[in-house]
């Protein structure tokens, strides 16, 4: 027991020493701290996905919805509102958060394929709402003409715009914040309820926790850090695409999930790392990188049920 | 005062009448087993009053208050506790998660984003002392899946113990379980409503016998009764003694 609690701190500590040090041990290897930036936020967002799916065990089709409702909350904020980066943050959460409350409601009492169909389903509604409604949204064209604002730290100023290293370590703030509450809550008593209903949602009915309600809080919670990771997505880009709302994107963070890992808290970095990577190397050499990161999941998950941090956890042990 | 009273209940799936017009009153302390053949109704009957579904007619009082329509959680925060014919437990969780969990959601935690290090420690010590009565307190850091068949039970009473219910319901616990559930009865002085197919079981340690047969409750009484009355014989007893 004591050896496998200081292996797991060693564990933490080399993934903390890891994405600190990023933008120094990236650029020798041929990447660059814009890159690290996209893997952080991309992560989070499979993280967040994966609190519902890996965690609570409901398979939700639809998250991109939530992800891209937070790109456009942050986006016209920006735009319309005030020149505010916090703000912006916050107000995307909050958009993907409440409206995944709203619909969470309805969703809920469906399980299996029926949730994730009816999950589909919902987060289409936005990508045509986002899509459709140009005179807001930009449409097609998606959502311009804003962009991240320099944080006020009242001392000095943090240059988040043209400094690519402060932005990396504002993006990892805020990163560590959201996956600090995320870890906080799994190892609180109801985050105990949500792998009780994962692992056998009739023996929680009858130890007396009313099971819906305990899927709605953890879809509400995972869409507020969707949500979040979404906010966090267009200050990257300065731009917020009606893509990002479509099921696909949705197919592409239950990948990384997957990939990486869902049934451990870190597998979906580790697996969002690998998608945003080879998508970045491999689509600079061919138009079908898409392939060949699809060959890859096939091959996790036919030979790495667990993921690849699954795997590497096996091995170790 | 009646732990338990259950009216006329009867329950249909479409054309088939599982459970049909059957009435049950279970006193504080006692031990109440019911048996039948191969669809007699006997689990039917245990959902209905555990809650999985509502009766088709009929009521069910728990501690004097209707329960008819409530749902399974709520009957649990009231007070019931049961396990199943096929063990239902968390098996990739070792015994003391499992038990845990319970306790946690008993003591009225199950929302909770944090807990204290003295509702930690009160929670540790309930789930030991829980583990201890059903003899599981060495294999606390076993997965409950790797368990043997007989701890599987030990385990899954054990969570249901935690809940401290004021009524248990078993159904179809195995021979091996038999000394524990005498002990929960006779030392504990649980209420207890038990499904058997061992004849060796009940006739042990019930204080009461009922009978169901095609839905219908054929007979009621002491174990001396039962064993005398002839319509349970032909029914039931006759074909196995």
């Amino acid at each position: 027991m004591k050896a496998e609690h200081t292996r797991k701190l060693i564990v933490l500590a080399a993934i903390w020493v890891a994405l600190l040090l990023a933008p120094y041990w990236m650029a020798p290897l041929g990447g660059y701290t814009a890159l690290a930036t996209r893997v952080l936020v991309l992560g989070l967002a499979a993280m967040s996905l994966n609190f519902l799916l890996g965690f609570t065990g409901v398979l939700s089709f639809g998250h991109a919805a939530y992800f891209g409702l937070g790109a456009y909350g942050a986006g016209l904020t920006l735009k319309f509102l005030a020149l505010s980066t916090p703000l912006a943050l916050v107000a995307g959460m909050l958009l993907g958060g409440l409206c995944g409350a709203i619909l969470g409601l309805l969703i809920v009492r469906r399980r299996g394929v029926y949730f994730a169909m009816v999950t589909i389903a919902f987060g289409q509604v936005f990508y045509y709402i986002a899509f459709q409604w140009s005179s807001l949204t930009g449409g097609d064209d998606g959502l311009r003409g804003f962009s991240r604002q320099p944080i006020d730290l009242g001392a000095f100023k943090l240059d988040i715009l043209s400094s690519a290293n402060s932005f990396y370590y504002f993006v990892l703030f805020c990163f560590a914040l959201a996956v600090g509450v995320m870890g906080f809550i799994l190892r609180s008593p109801f985050g105990r309820t949500m792998i009780a209903i994962r692992e056998n949602e009739r023996r929680s009915r009858f130890l007396g926790i009313p099971v819906e309600r305990h899927i709605w809080i953890a879809f509400t919670l995972s869409c507020f850090f969707m949500g979040f990771a979404g906010a966090l997505y267009a200050l990257v880009n300065n731009f917020a695409d009606p893509r990002g709302l479509h099921y696909s994107q949705s197919g592409d963070f239950v990948m990384m999930a997957v990939m990486g890992g869902m049934r451990s808290f870190w597998g979906p970095l580790l697996g969002a790392t690998v998608f945003v990577v080879l998508q970045d190397y491999l689509s600079s050499v061919t138009v079908n990188w898409m392939s060949f990161v699809g060959l890859l999941f096939v091959l996790v998950v036919l030979f790495f049920p667990r993921g690849l941090l699954g795997f590497f956890q096996r091995s170790k042990a | 005062m009646n732990v338990l009273q259950i009216n006329n209940v009867t329950k249909r799936f479409g054309n088939l009448v599982a459970v049909r017009d059957v009435s049950l009153n279970v006193a504080r302390g006692e031990l109440c087993a019911i048996i039948g053949p191969n669809g007699a109704g006997k689990t039917t009957f245990f959902n209905l009053i555990s809650g999985y579904f509502p009766p088709t007619s009929g009521t069910i009082s728990f501690d004097g208050q209707d329960i008819t329509r409530l749902a399974t959680h709520e009957r649990v925060r009231r007070g019931m506790a049961r396990t199943f014919q096929i063990t239902e437990i968390f098996p990739e969780l070792n015994v003391f998660e499992n038990v845990r969990i319970a306790a946690e959601v008993a003591g009225g935690y199950r929302l909770r984003p944090w807990i204290n290090r003295a509702e930690a420690a009160k929670i540790h010590r309930h789930v030991e002392d829980t583990l201890k009565l059903v003899a599981l307190e060495t294999k606390t850091n076993r997965l409950v899946g790797e368990l043997s068949h007989g701890d599987q039970r030990a385990a899954e009473i054990a969570m249901a113990l935690s809940l401290k219910p004021h009524l248990l319901l078993l159904d179809q616990e195995t021979y091996q379980i038999t000394q524990l559930i005498r002990r929960l009865h006779r030392d504990s002085n649980y209420t207890i409503v038990l499904i058997e197919h061992d004849m060796r079981v009940v006739f042990h340690l019930a204080d009461r016998i009922c009978v169901l047969d095609q839905g219908k409750m054929l007979a009621q009484g002491t174990p001396k009764e039962i064993a005398a009355n002839e319509a349970v014989q032909a029914a039931y007893l006759g074909t196995a003694a």
